[in-house]
């Protein structure tokens, strides 16, 4: 499901920033669906329009630069992200935040402080996206009030942080999708429930999340995957090596 | 550089071309190209030869880096992500910066696209490129090279990105010549900037093609010979990282790594057995087996259209 409403927040004809592991799913998912002009860019120098012809692992394995688009150099794509010319950026963390700040650089594994691999493209994303698309397993320790250590910014401690600091108008976290609903964005950068999955009551987010969440109002249920939807992840992930969790 | 030294052959053994422009304590660029063409060959050869006090740059390191931590030969990172792109966390990395096992290293964390900057300055001969990226993050808190400043320009602050001018590159390629004139295709990740930014580059290739086939395609020589310190002919010598035309990413491998390096005594079986325990990449090779290698090999040839030079 988590796929499958990330995929929902590209739009059609968009540049696309893809991550590793889900984001590279979400994107080929969104592709085959309702978004089949979108346009990924990768973040070793790669765009590309059409899907690559099998499930891949990283950004840098041969299914994804045979058939590319574009293969340049890691400055191309960055230089387009800096630009704001692309629309949507996709990102994991250790942990997000109230803010939609991130967290890839230190976790935690019960009393025990990690090291984790670090940013990466992530800060970039972050800085310079104009919506960034949060995927996260829906966890008390990974959905916290404040993050450990700010590796990837999102509203920063609320509305006005992102100008303050010098990030451009016009970007920021759009979405954080979890494997049990959907949270967006008020006006004052604190994220609210937009919408959970289905069989995921209200009651258990807000048990799973490390603050106080607002619920929308409105709150709806994430519409299930459609037939479309259910059928191209099982081309994608046929041995669901992605999508088993 | 002369015309004379142009015209000598920089072709040398791995061994050789490590052992002369590889020194300890020396800052060495590795994996420019990010997943794909992971010069793992020549960093294996950098271990056997017990190199000590390392300064690995690369924007992200699939399994590369935490292996060089791991068999103690590095004192400090520079880098964007450390891991297993397939796996996830890099044990040996852990154990250096949470136990300092082997030993303690220094990490400056950098984002990709600002390690990108700070090869561009270098290659542009400027002290600084600026950027948008960083602000706001524990990143640029950290990192001495990361500074913010007002823009001369307009109102703006930006952040300077440090040029970072690295000893040695060491770039894998598809294809070069005995100068070192060097084809390479795929992602192109930060080696055009890396191989200008660096003091020395070395060059690993799959094949060693006679110049006129170098010179039929200069748009696809990134990286020029008058740059190349050593040119080493290694076949295979990316595996198990994928090289575009020769062989795709060995992705057991890569999880088998993941589940041996978990603890200190498994990485340390792990490293006796593929690189301080094998005799060279030879027998590197020989331990992979014939038929593994055959199943990693192109399956399917996909050749670009000829481009026409002539006029």
């Amino acid at each position: 499901m988590m796929v499958v409403a990330a995929a929902r927040e590209i739009r059609d004809a968009e540049l696309v920033f893809v991550g590793m592991r889900l984001p590279m799913l979400a994107f080929a998912l969104a592709k085959r669906t309702h978004a089949p002009r979108a346009v990924a860019l990768f973040e070793n120098g790669v765009a590309r329009e059409a899907p690559a012809a099998e499930m891949l692992r990283t950004m840098g394995d041969p299914a994804n630069l045979r058939g590319a688009t574009f293969c340049g150099t890691m400055l191309d794509v960055m230089g387009l992200l800096q630009q704001g010319r692309v629309q949507v950026g996709f990102l994991g963390a250790g942990e997000v935040d109230r803010f939609g700040n991130l967290n890839t650089t230190w976790g935690r594994r019960g009393s025990a402080t990690i090291r984790l691999p670090g940013s990466g493209g992530g800060c970039d994303i972050a800085c310079l996206a104009q919506r960034v698309v949060v995927l996260i397993s829906h966890e008390r320790s990974r959905l916290v009030e404040r993050v450990e250590f700010l590796t990837s910014p999102g509203f920063g401690s609320g509305n006005g942080w992102r100008r303050a600091q010098g990030l451009p108008l016009n970007s920021g976290p759009s979405a954080i999708v979890t494997t049990k609903g959907v949270l967006r964005f008020g006006g004052d950068g604190e994220a609210f429930l937009a919408s959970v999955h289905p069989g995921v009551s209200v009651e258990d987010v807000l048990d799973s999340t490390g603050w106080s969440v607002r619920v929308a109002d409105n709150v709806a249920e994430t519409p299930p995957p459609t037939e479309d939807e259910f059928a191209a992840i099982r081309t994608l992930d046929p041995d669901s090596f992605w999508t088993a969790a | 550089m002369t015309q004379a030294s142009q015209s000598e052959s920089k072709l040398v053994s791995l061994l050789e071309a490590i052992n002369t422009h590889v020194p300890s304590d020396s800052m060495v660029l590795l994996g420019a190209q990010l997943e794909q063409m992971i010069p793992f060959a020549a960093a294996h050869e950098i271990l056997r030869q017990g190199r000590r006090n390392l300064t690995l740059v690369g924007p992200i390191s699939d399994a590369l880096f935490d292996q060089m931590i791991g068999a103690g030969s590095v004192a400090r990172v520079m880098s964007a992500w450390i891991g297993n792109a397939s796996e996830g966390l890099g044990s040996c990395f852990r154990r250096a910066v949470e136990q300092s096992q082997p030993n303690s290293i220094a990490v400056v964390d950098y984002t990709n696209f600002t390690l990108a900057l700070a090869l561009h300055a270098a290659a542009l001969g400027v002290p600084f490129l600026p950027t948008y990226s960083a602000q706001g993050s524990e990143i640029l808190k950290r990192n001495g090279n990361l500074r913010e400043f007002a823009s001369p320009v307009n109102e703006e602050r930006l952040i300077a990105v440090r040029a970072l001018r690295p000893d040695v590159a060491i770039l894998h390629v598809q294809r070069a010549d005995r100068f070192g004139n060097a084809h390479l295709w795929g992602s192109l990740g930060v080696a055009v900037d890396g191989a200008r930014a660096s003091r020395k580059v070395i060059i690993v290739a799959e094949e060693i093609v006679e110049p006129e086939v170098i010179a039929s395609d200069p748009n696809r020589t990134v990286i020029p010979g008058f740059l190349v310190s050593a040119v080493v002919h290694e076949p295979w010598g990316a595996h198990p990282s994928p090289v575009l035309g020769y062989y795709g990413r060995d992705h057991e491998f890569f999880a088998d790594y993941h589940e041996r390096s978990r603890s200190a005594a498994g990485f340390d079986g792990w490293l006796k057995g593929w690189v301080l325990g094998v005799n060279g990449r030879v027998g590197y090779l020989a331990e992979i087996g014939g038929s593994r290698l055959a199943s990693l090999a192109v399956k399917e040839h996909a050749y670009s259209a000829a481009a026409d030079f002539g006029y």
